[in-house]
This record gives structure tokens, C-alpha cells and sequence, in this order.
């Protein structure tokens, strides 16, 4: 499997991270080798096995629904680069 | 011209009553200051995990059986990534290829015409946190504020089948999805609030098409008439696109209300490419058949059922037993006002009428109007027994309107009882004859309007009090 440039970019969009251009072969290049790693899995044969996306045998693990107050206002701000409104402040959202 | 077919269909997401949040147990309480109701978990911290709120499950149940959905035992939650400002996480909690309710049915009917609207899905899911922007709108604001109150309160996504062909009938399927979210009592449904909200697909084909046209999706359709209005708009500017040569593009828009218009949203977020997987700290649901069939036997009369019910414990018409039903305060206030009535047509008469208009009037609905259903009963029942006509009925409810007292004392205290007494009418009605000779000749010649304006006279005369069917019987007497 093989992911292109292309592809690296339209992810790194997705994360909202800027990759620049110099570093693009480079991460290509990072992002195959990890994908060929993943190809050896590829190649075991699951013929008639159930996917697997849970691990443990559990399921119906419930809370019952009971209010209870979470952290203070002012604690949960307390990591906000910048507040306003008591609110978290965010750049504008539209381009 | 080619005609064009319009296809619709409807994603309703309505906020679950529950107490705590889906996922954590903050209060889900509407309002209040901003990030007062959070948590590590819906504040999206690194290293909180989730835990499933069992009513959100049990609403979801009740809310699926209602629409006559198949209700999946086994069903799990996934990730939905995305980058917004007003998720905390970066990913929503969903459900994606494992809902917990499909292939469910609502039917409506439309001109005496019944069609079926399929229900592709329910699933549960959690809201996100809200932006108040700094400037006036969206593309003007500099900076927003994020409140995380409402991030984690649980939803349900109920998600049509492009079964809708016209506005009409999307705004049907909702009035009868919003009454039955009341009736199972899951959701406030203010639409206003945003408790109950709902996005449009649009597409049009040219008539005789066998494959659906590209479509639009329209959000921010905060009233029925703004889903209306949306479509209606939505349809003409796709055939606009259209006929000019031009392709209609696959993209969310969003209702400008007050301009009448649907909008391009170009968004940072272009690409929808949510990357879907099953969220790791949640385990799967696995529902056993006990429980389903509780929640079953446990359902609320619902208002299809309702309606029949009403048509044949108090021979009401179809129309006035669909009109009760669609709102569940409506049809309480009925249930409540009929049990001390002589005549259930009266009841729904006020219900429809008067007490409509007044309502609509004061843009309130029947949970906040004052006056109580056994008062209401009462004038019905005055106007039956004949004590009031309904001229004065009407005079009487006015009374009501500005104080919630009995009719009987209003009636009283206004000097309203209606005069059935022979001999006060009979004076009336000698006194008239006497006053008017040439009505009475006109009569006695076979002319019917003659005594029209006699009785009227006559009424004119008692301030309206008078028993009108006694005014008539004795007044033909005499002149005979």
C-alpha cells in the first residue's frame, strides 16, 4: 500500500497541521514504511474470522443517570489560552 | 418547461431529557453561565474516558419502537473526527455502521391521502458545545466564545428516506415526529431552543427520472415554516441552476431566515472526510429481548392511537381528533376539560376555534393558557343546558381570558343568564309587534325576512339574553 504526496497533504489538512513543502517527501516516505509494516498483516489470511474491534468480552457497561457537578467554571477555564465571555476565545471560524 | 420532481428528506436531532450528560455525569440543565456544566470528560481532557448514560439507551429504545423500527440488539459507538471549535475532542461520539434502530416507518396523512415515510435510522450521539460569535454574524466575527455546557448532552439522529415530495409533506413528517418525541416523552422539542432541530436534503429530477439529482443540504431550519420556506427556495434555485445549464453542487447551505435565502457554508472544514472508527472506550451494547419488550409494554398511547381513541369514546371528526393529537398538552387539556362536559364536539369546538386563535394571538401554547380545562368545561356546559347563547359564550370567555374565574359566577356578576322565562319574552315579543306593523304585514304576505328582523329587534331589546329559539317559537305564535 502506498499513500502520495497528495494523500500526506489532504491528511495533515484533516489535523490541521502545515507541512512544509521541503518536509513532504520525507513524511511520504514515513507514512510507507509504517503502511508496508502494517502490509504483513495484510497478508495473514482471515478468511470466516469475525472482525475484532473490541478486545474484551464486555459489553452494557452503564452509569445511571444521576446529575452531579462537575469542575468549578473557573478551574475549567484555567488552561484556556484566552477567554472571553466566560467562554474559551477561539480565531474566527469561517475563512 | 420540464417538470421537475422534488425529492426530501430530513435529519431530526432531538436533545434527550435525560438528567446527565451521555457520556459523563454533568448536569444537561439549558443556559446558565457558560462552562459551568463540565467536566474532564466533555471538556475533552487527555485520559477521560466516557461512560454510556443508561437512559440515553432506554430513550433511544422507546423513541425507535414508537416509529415501528427494528431495534438492533447488538449496536456500538464510533468516532466521527473532525476539527471544530466547538467539540472538545476533536471527534464526536456517534453511532456509524451499528445504529441502534432501523428500517422504521412514520405515516402521514395529507388531504385525507395517507403515504408512509420510511425511517432509515436512529442512532444516539452527543452534542456539541456552542459559539457565541463577537461580531454580528458568523463571517463577521473576529473571534468566537466556545461554551462547552451543551458538549455531551445526548441526541438522537433520526434520519429519513428521501420519501418527501413536497414542503407539505416534509412539514407533516415533522409535526408528527415532533408530537410523537412528546408523547414518548424523550425531548422538549423547541425547535426555538434548539432542543429539536432539523436539517433538509434537497435534490429535484426531471419528471420520469429514475436516478435522484445532486442535493443540497439546507441547515439551521429553526420553525416549521422556516423548513418550508427553505424548500420552496431550495427547489426554485435548483431549477434556476438548472435551466441555465448549470449542475447543482453537493454542499451544505444554511437558511438565512430573515433574508428568505439558502447560503453557501464554506467552512475550513471542506473535505467530509470523518474517518469513522469504533471508539475504543466505549464497550458495545448488547441489548437482551427483556428489556426491549419492557420498554414495549411500558409505551405511552400514542397519537395515532389517541386519535382513534378520541373519534370513538367522543365521536369526534377526524379533523378535530387530528388537530387535538398533534400536540400532547393539546390532547391533555382535552382529556382533562371532557371529563366534566356534557357535549365533547363543544369542547373541541373552543379547542379549535377560540382558544386557537387566542393561543396563536399571544404566541403561547396550551401549557401556559390560564384558563383550566374544568372552567372551560363549565361554558361549554352553560351553552348546552341553553343558560348562555353563544354570542354570550363568547363574551363570557373574554371575561375568562383576563381572569381565570367560574362561568357561572362570571355570568352573574355580568348579568348574562340567558331569559327563558315565557312571560318576560312574551312582553318582549308584544311590544316588538306593536312597534313594527309593517314587519308583520310583510310576514303575513309570506315574506320570510320579516321575521328576521324581528327577532333581532327582539334581541336588540334583551341585550342579547334571550333564549333565540323561545324568541322565534312564540313570535311565529302570535302573528299566526
Amino acid at each position: 500500500m502506498k499513500v502520495s504526496a497528495e494523500e500526506v497533504k489532504h491528511i495533515a489538512q484533516l489535523s490541521r497541521l502545515t507541512v512544509p513543502e521541503t518536509e513532504m517527501q520525507i513524511f511520504t516516505e514515513q507514512f510507507n514504511q509504517i503502511l508496508s509494516y502494517a502490509d504483513i498483516m495484510q497478508k495473514v489470511d482471515t478468511t470466516g474470522i469475525e472482525p475484532t474491534p473490541y478486545v474484551l468480552p464486555i459489553t452494557n457497561a452503564f452509569r445511571e443517570d444521576i446529575a452531579k457537578p462537575g469542575v468549578s467554571h473557573e478551574a475549567a477555564l484555567s488552561n484556556a489560552p484566552a477567554v472571553e465571555n466566560d467562554g474559551f476565545k477561539v480565531p474566527r471560524v469561517l475563512e | 418547461m420540464t417538470k421537475y420532481i422534488t425529492v426530501i428528506g430530513l435529519e431530526v436531532h432531538a436533545e434527550l431529557k435525560t438528567k446527565s450528560k451521555a457520556f459523563c455525569s454533568c448536569s444537561t440543565e439549558f443556559g446558565g453561565t457558560p462552562n459551568t456544566h463540565v467536566c474532564p470528560v466533555c471538556l475533552g481532557m487527555p485520559g477521560a474516558l466516557p461512560s454510556l448514560n443508561k437512559q440515553v439507551v432506554e430513550f433511544a429504545i422507546r423513541v425507535g419502537l414508537a416509529l415501528n423500527c427494528e431495534i438492533k440488539p447488538y449496536n456500538k459507538f464510533d468516532r466521527k473526527n473532525y476539527f471544530y471549535p466547538d467539540l472538545s475532542k476533536n471527534y464526536q461520539i456517534s453511532q456509524f455502521d451499528k445504529p441502534i434502530c432501523e428500517h422504521g416507518h412514520i405515516d402521514i396523512n395529507l388531504d385525507g391521502v395517507e403515504k408512509r415515510i420510511g425511517i432509515t435510522r436512529i442512532h444516539m450521539e452527543e452534542d456539541a458545545g456552542k459559539l457565541n460569535h463577537s461580531g454580528a454574524s458568523i463571517s463577521t466575527s473576529d473571534s468566537s466564545s466556545v461554551d462547552y455546557n451543551r458538549a455531551g448532552v445526548p441526541l438522537i439522529e433520526i434520519v429519513s428516506e428521501p420519501d418527501m415530495r413536497s414542503a407539505e409533506e416534509a412539514r407533516a413528517y415533522l409535526e408528527n415526529l415532533k408530537a410523537i418525541l412528546e408523547y414518548t416523552d424523550v425531548c422538549d422539542c423547541k425547535m426555538q431552543e434548539g432542543s429539536l432541530r432539523c436539517d433538509a436534503n434537497i435534490s429535484i429530477m426531471p419528471e420520469g427520472a429514475t436516478e435522484f439529482g445532486t442535493r443540497a443540504e439546507i441547515k439551521n431550519l429553526n420553525s416549521f415554516r422556516a423548513l418550508v420556506r427553505a424548500i420552496e427556495y431550495e427547489v426554485e434555485r435548483q431549477k434556476e441552476v438548472i435551466e441555465k445549464g448549470g449542475k447543482v453542487v453537493q454542499e451544505t447551505r444554511t437558511w438565512d431566515d430573515a433574508n428568505g435565502k439558502t447560503l453557501s457554508m464554506r467552512s475550513k472544514e471542506e473535505a467530509h472526510d470523518y474517518r469513522y472508527f469504533a471508539e475504543p472506550d466505549l464497550v458495545p451494547v448488547d441489548l437482551d429481548e427483556a428489556w426491549i419488550e419492557r420498554v414495549r409494554a411500558e409505551l405511552p398511547e400514542l397519537p395515532a392511537q389517541r386519535q382513534a381513541r378520541l373519534m370513538e369514546q367522543f365521536g369526534l371528526p377526524k379533523y378535530d381528533a387530528s388537530i387535538i393529537v398533534a400536540s400532547k398538552a393539546m390532547a391533555e387539556y382535552f382529556d382533562e376539560a371532557v371529563k366534566n362536559a356534557q357535549d365533547a364536539k363543544g369542547v373541541s369546538n373552543w379547542l379549535l376555534g377560540d382558544v386557537s386563535a387566542y393561543l396563536n394571538n399571544e404566541g403561547i401554547s396550551i401549557s401556559e393558557f390560564k384558563v383550566s380545562p374544568a372552567h372551560l368545561a363549565e361554558l361549554v356546559n352553560l351553552t348546552k343546558e341553553g343558560v348562555l347563547s353563544s354570542k354570550l359564550a363568547k363574551k363570557v370567555f373574554a371575561e375568562m381570558l383576563k381572569e381565570d374565574k367560574a362561568p357561572k359566577a362570571l355570568v352573574k356578576e355580568l348579568g348574562l343568564e340567558q331569559v327563558s322565562d315565557e312571560g318576560a319574552i312574551m312582553k318582549l315579543v308584544e311590544e316588538t309587534i306593536a312597534e313594527n306593523p309593517q314587519s308583520v304585514i310583510d310576514f303575513k304576505a309570506g315574506k320570510d325576512r320579516a321575521i328576521g328582523f324581528l327577532v333581532g329587534q327582539i334581541m336588540k331589546k334583551s341585550k342579547g339574553k334571550a333564549n333565540p329559539g323561545m324568541v322565534q317559537k312564540m313570535l311565529k305564535e302570535k302573528m299566526q
